[in-house]
């Protein structure tokens, strides 16, 4: 049956299967979002609820389709997004698409940035505190972990910027660049939106400096959020696979401590670490919502909680999809690395 | 061997420290191994003999403390430390694991790991180490190893994979290889093979061994001298024909009783230790009266599990047609994947048949109703291979030997307290046990309650599905009486699964042979143990290593002349 | 954060218990130097704080939402620190350490009630879902994915938002607070307690059940669910330290608890980010301090939960001795050929 359309190639099957999955993944994120919404009632309603009369609304209704079947509006809903059409804001007109590139960069820069604070910490103290388990490495990096874990990602924001803005003065409280330096790199052209390509196509030192020191602080606390779960994840995953048979038979046959930990322990913990910090991408996105909230990071978490403040069901469905298409395509990704990680997998 | 031996150990104690105490777990061990020779360590669970091997290359974790003096010609190897003590692992001390397939790392490939072992000790390029690796899998009996270098572990089968493991050990020609239970997980016939090549390394490199084991057989086969452990003492240590010919420890020689010796088994009566009561000898009868309906009756069975995504169906059983008489014993054999656990657990109705029919009594398991199927399972015992496993672990040994009552609703409360009384008395267990949870009785105690719980109903028919294969070998004896006792009383029929043919041959009238899904041989214990029919069953018959060595040497001779098989 | 749980919970599913008796002494007797430190540490935490929930209109000098002493004198707004004000006053003019002694009384009614709903939909629902398995099976798999998969902030202002309609009301609040985050963690419950339920199924005690002749309903609750239930301490106090971040997230975009309905120390630091900016410390730095601590307890109590009760993790200890003998004498203690 299936075996015969099915290519031969164990991986190659395992991923094309692997790779349909995203399709019913974003179906039910879309689904589920898409009618928790419409429980509530229809996005003018929601919008526009106190501001217009009610004759006023039946008209906009109208105008918009959202008094057709609900099923119909679903399935259009859907035929627009199948055309990469996730519609228009309500409340500032803006195309989805353009938010999702212009906010989505943003965003994108943010991560990379925390991204590199969470790997640059979260990776070595993870393998420091699997190493010296117990002793008083490990249980200081174990308390630093469930600290930075404890400390909402907006609370470890709020005192980054009591220390190093309002006391020290060294870095700037907010946004993404100076508003200077955010004006002229308008014109820089190609314009990527990332604003330390921007600022190193425009060629000004002094304007990426500026670039740079807006991101530290943001970098700082979405970064060390993400940082405490790596060292958990490194350090459980490792203290596991350091009590494997393998890693005594490697000791065994008179390979060095060290090299037993790095070629045999961390290169097998890899699997399942690698599967959660997929999954920790997700939660990056979460923490970016909090996180370009409290700096005022012009992302797609900060438009997202503005466009659900101000109840714009049609914005934050697309935002959201656009979303939940980064989640698929994510642990597709995921997968993919996993596969090249284990032998097992590929063949 | 020379008279100098290459290890000495004297004295040797390792104790693990907790907070109860310390727990000795090796107490003063002495023994000398001489160049070239075969050393067995034997021991039942708990005695201490892989802990000691482990003290010898530092291999036990920081809260172990190991006292006392090791010596590899000469040089002390106790408290060696750091670098030390890794250039000795490996390049002087080589180990190989019970395990293959969780000692070898999954995502490197073979080759990588047989240089990285060359490479951890000698200087030399990697190009030069790859060759290498691929002359000592030659050496080791991998076919095509310029090929299978690059193979990753999970692509090879057990066998192989401890060849691999060997291939590792003898890397850097290490003066002496410590091999833990080597052949324990692997099939008989496998075994045969992996004993023959330490046997060939031993004669080319001249590598002593010291071989730790349970099985007698593998002591009989491979091993110069036995040193016998027990609780963490050394008891006796002899040369092994000295050792099996008169035992002087009492430990030793309840150890050599307790060894099922193929040949010595059911199938010759006159060795038979339990007296078969009359009522029951005419049951015991193998042949089938026409008028009688078997207690098992299997036909034609085929049974398929689907395959991974995409892939096809995997037969784990190919047309297998089984018959057992009321009150008889049927022992059915073969290797890992014959699919013999497969037959045991569509006889229980826990696998359905994909083709073909099981029939209880009669009843065909596939048409009955749910209801009736109820009462079908009333007339059935089991007992599972892993006794820790069949318990359930939240309910008391009480409640674990009631539960087919209260299922069935039968009795009262009271009577059925008396009933789990009687039967723990039935299986030699403290009635106190009844309050007990399975996790605080030993495996013997705890395969004891299942078999209580499988005959708390007084079943007509008990499949048992390796029933003393995780039990040590004095543990596995009283099982087998206390089985053979009860059969004989009680004159259930049985499904003996195991991979045992020893065991096999102590407790079943018939035995059928499987192999690949398929039924090989079937017949009279006596018949195919004494003169099979197939050459399936005839080399699985040779592999299998008796203990006792002038015996086993024979055997062995016998078995070179065998066809080889693929 | 879900992360965290899922690592953690990965090597505990369907081990054999080894005690009985009175939950917290053995567990406190199971842990030994550092990690009893840990946990009692985490335990005195949780405790204080309980009581500070129970007692906030005694302890608490104001009321949450007060402005204004008895006799009428206003307070005044961002008041630093004072022998009246002890942690200042808010910029809507609100005693600081008021709030956040009635905060804890909101956090710990939201925990109980969102751990308490989602165990009641999350366990039977992967208990069933894991035994019976098949189609349904397959099909709660993909949409528990899915949802796990997905930025779990996110989509509990999803259903904050649904169900609230946009408007909160005093006592829907928290349960609507609850309940958001309730549809966070069913999944991970499922999850969790699916996989156990899968691997236990094909135990052998469970087979021997089935093979007696016993209903599935008496096998799941009587043999599956208990030996699959050690997982759920660990799961519920992880998920309880999550619950307040949860909670502390919502009320900081603006879609928690009205601020009017309830103290909520989340709200507060969204309402303190500009004060920070002016240099004012102290609005944001108790609420904040006091959701570290607390999330720090229940982490705390979680981590030696699962140190004690994860197999793979124990160490050298009480109860433990054996565990690690066998674990050395892996050959000794495994002496058996496979079939």
């Amino acid at each position: 049956m299936a075996a015969r359309i099915l290519p031969r190639s164990p991986l190659v099957r395992y991923l094309l299967v692997r790779l349909a999955l995203i399709i019913p993944t974003v179906l039910i994120l879309v689904t589920v979002v898409f009618f928790f919404m419409r429980v509530i009632g229809d996005p003018i309603t929601a919008a526009q609820g106190g501001r217009l009369t009610p004759e006023q609304l039946d008209v906009r209704r109208a105008e918009a389709g959202f008094d057709r079947p609900i099923l119909t509006q679903y399935l259009e809903y859907l035929g627009g997004l199948f055309r990469g059409d996730f519609g228009t804001a309500l409340t500032d007109r803006r195309e989805i698409s353009e938010v999702l590139v212009t906010n989505g960069a943003a965003t994108l820069e943010l991560s990379f940035w925390a991204l590199l604070v969470a790997f640059g910490v979260g990776v070595p103290l993870g393998r420091l505190a699997a190493r010296y388990r117990d002793k008083l490495p490990d249980v200081s990096i174990r308390l630093f972990a469930i600290l930075v874990y404890a400390a909402p990602v907006f609370f470890i924001g709020l005192l980054l910027k009591l220390l190093f803005s309002a006391t020290l003065g060294w870095l700037p409280a907010s946004g993404r660049a100076a508003p200077a330096v955010s004006i002229a790199l308008n014109n820089v052209s190609p314009k990527t939106n990332i604003m330390i390509v921007d600022a190193i196509l425009y060629g000004e030192p002094e304007y990426i400096v500026d670039v740079l020191q807006h991101a530290v602080l943001p970098a700082l606390a979405l970064g060390l959020l993400t940082a405490g779960v790596f060292i958990r994840l490194i350090r459980i995953n490792l203290l596991e696979t350091m009590r494997t048979d393998y890693v005594t038979a490697a000791r065994a046959r008179g390979v060095a401590e060290g090299a037993v930990v790095r070629k045999h322990a961390f290169r097998n913990a890899l699997v399942p670490i690698v599967t959660v910090m997929g999954m920790q991408i997700a939660m990056l996105l979460g923490g970016a919502i909090l996180t370009e909230t409290t700096f005022e990071w012009q992302g797609l978490g900060y438009i997202l909680s503005q466009y659900l403040l101000a109840r714009d069901f049609v914005a934050v469905q697309g935002i959201v999809t656009a979303i939940a298409v980064v989640v698929a395509v994510t642990s597709f990704l995921i997968d993919l690395i996993n596969a090249l990680v284990d032998p097992r997998v590929r063949y | 061997m020379s008279t100098e031996p290459v290890l000495r150990i004297d004295r040797l104690s390792v104790s693990f420290r907790a907070d109860a105490g310390a727990v000795q777990a090796v107490r003063e061990a002495s023994f000398d191994v001489g160049a070239a020779e075969i050393v067995a360590v034997v021991g039942e669970s708990g005695s201490g003999k892989s802990v000691s091997s482990r003290a010898l290359l530092g291999l036990l974790p920081g809260y172990a403390t190991v006292t006392g003096s090791a010596t590899l010609d000469g040089e002390e190897l106790t408290g060696l430390r750091g670098e030390a003590v890794r250039s000795l692992r490996g390049r002087r001390i080589a180990m190989i694991f019970q395990e293959p397939s969780t000692s070898l790392d999954p995502v490197r490939t073979v080759g990588w790991q047989i240089v990285e072992a060359l490479r951890a000790h000698r200087r030399m390029s990697r190009r030069a180490a790859r060759a290498r690796a691929v002359e000592l899998l030659d050496l080791v009996g991998i076919p095509d190893p310029a090929k299978r270098v690059g193979s990753y572990p999970h692509q090879m089968s057990g066998g192989q994979k401890q060849r691999v493991m060997i291939a590792i050990a003898i890397a850097c020609e290490p003066e002496v290889i410590i091999a833990d239970e080597p052949t324990t997980a692997l099939d008989v016939t496998v075994q045969a093979q992996i004993l023959d090549l330490l046997r060939d390394l031993r004669d080319r490199l001249g590598t002593a061994i010291v071989l730790i084991t349970h099985n007698m057989g593998v002591v009989a086969d491979l091993a110069d001298r036995v040193v016998v452990m027990y609780r963490g003492e050394v008891v006796e240590q002899a040369p092994v024909a000295d050792l099996f010919a008169s035992p002087q420890h009492p430990y030793t020689r309840r150890l050599l009783a307790a060894v099922p010796h193929l040949g010595h088994g059911a199938g010759s009566a006159t060795t038979r230790g339990v007296q078969v009561p009359a009522a029951t000898g005419e049951a015991r009868s193998p042949d089938v009266t026409p008028a009688q309906v078997p207690a098992l009756a299997i036909r034609d069975l085929v049974v398929e599990f689907p395959g991974r995504l995409g892939s096809p169906a995997v037969r784990a059983v190919d047309g297998v047609s089984l018959e057992i008489a009321p009150g008889a014993v049927l022992g059915l054999v073969g290797e890992s994947g014959s699919g013999k656990t497969t037959i045991g657990r569509v006889a229980v109705g826990l696998v359905p048949a994909t083709k073909g029919t099981v029939e209880v009594f009669g009843d065909d398991l596939a048409r009955t109703s749910a209801k009736e199927l109820r009462d079908v399972r009333r007339r059935f015992g089991f007992v599972f291979q892993d006794p820790a496993a069949s318990l359930n672990p939240r309910a008391s040994v009480g409640a674990c030997i009631a539960e087919p009552m209260i299922v069935h609703d039968e009795g009262t409360e009271a009577s059925r307290r008396a009933k789990v009384l009687e039967l723990l008395d039935a299986v030699e267990l403290p009635t106190s046990f009844a309050a007990r949870y399975p996790h605080e009785l030993s495996g013997g105690q705890r395969q004891r309650v299942s078999l209580a719980r499988a005959l708390v109903l007084g079943p007509d028919l008990l499949v048992a599905d390796e029933p003393t294969s995780a039990l040590d070998v004095s543990v596995q004896a009283t099982v087998l009486d206390l089985f053979r006792t009860l059969q004989a009383e009680m004159g259930f029929a049985c499904l003996f699964v195991s991979h045992d043919l020893a065991v096999v041959d102590i407790v079943a009238d018939r035995v059928a042979v499987m192999s690949a899904g398929r039924l090989v041989e079937t017949g009279l214990t006596a018949d195919v143990l004494r003169t099979p029919k197939e050459e399936y069953t005839r080399a699985l018959l040779a592999a299998v290593p008796v203990p006792d060595p002038a015996e086993q040497a024979v055997r062995r001779r016998a078995r070179a002349e065998l066809p080889a098989r693929t | 954060m879900t992360a965290i749980v899922a690592a953690e919970t990965a090597g505990l599913e369907g081990r054999s218990p080894k005690r009985r008796g009175v939950p917290g002494v053995a567990l406190l007797r199971s842990t030994h130097g550092l990690q009893r430190g840990m946990l009692i540490t985490g335990l005195v935490i949780i405790t204080l704080f309980v009581l500070v929930a129970i007692f906030a209109p005694l302890l608490a000098p104001y009321g949450f939402n007060a402005d204004r002493t008895a006799d009428g004198e206003i307070f005044g707004t961002q008041q630093a620190p004072s022998a009246a004000h002890w942690f200042g006053t808010t910029v809507g003019g609100q005693d600081v350490l008021s709030r956040v002694l009635y905060g804890a009384r909101t956090a710990l009614m939201v925990i109980l009630l969102a751990v308490a709903l989602s165990l009641v939909v999350g366990v039977p629902l992967g208990l069933v879902s894991g035994y019976v398995g098949g189609r349904l099976d397959r099909v709660l798999v993909l949409v528990t994915d899915a949802l796990y998969a997905f930025p779990s902030l996110l989509l509990a202002i999803v259903v904050a938002i649904m169900i609230t309609g946009g408007r909160s009301t005093p006592a829907g609040g928290i349960a609507a607070a609850a309940i958001s985050i309730t549809v966070v963690f069913v999944p991970q419950y499922f999850r969790v307690v699916r996989n156990a339920t899968v691997s236990v199924k094909h135990e052998p005690y469970v087979d021997a059940a089935r093979i007696t002749g016993a209903k599935p309903r008496r096998i799941m609750f009587k043999h599956v669910l208990p030996n699959v239930s050690q997982t759920i301490p660990v799961l519920a106090t992880l998920n309880a330290s999550e619950a307040i971040l949860t909670l502390a997230g919502l009320g900081f975009l603006g879609f928690g608890i009205e601020p009017s309905a309830a103290a909520e120390w989340g709200y507060d630091l969204n309402k303190a980010l500009s004060d920070a900016t002016n240099g004012i410390w102290w609005t944001g730095m108790f609420p904040g301090l006091a959701i570290v601590l607390v999330v720090t307890g229940v982490t705390l109590v979680g981590e030696s939960l699962n140190d004690v009760l994860n197999p793979l993790l124990r160490t050298r200890g009480g109860g433990t001795t054996t565990a690690d003998e066998a674990e050395v004498a892996a050959g000794d203690a495994t002496d058996e050929e496979r079939s």
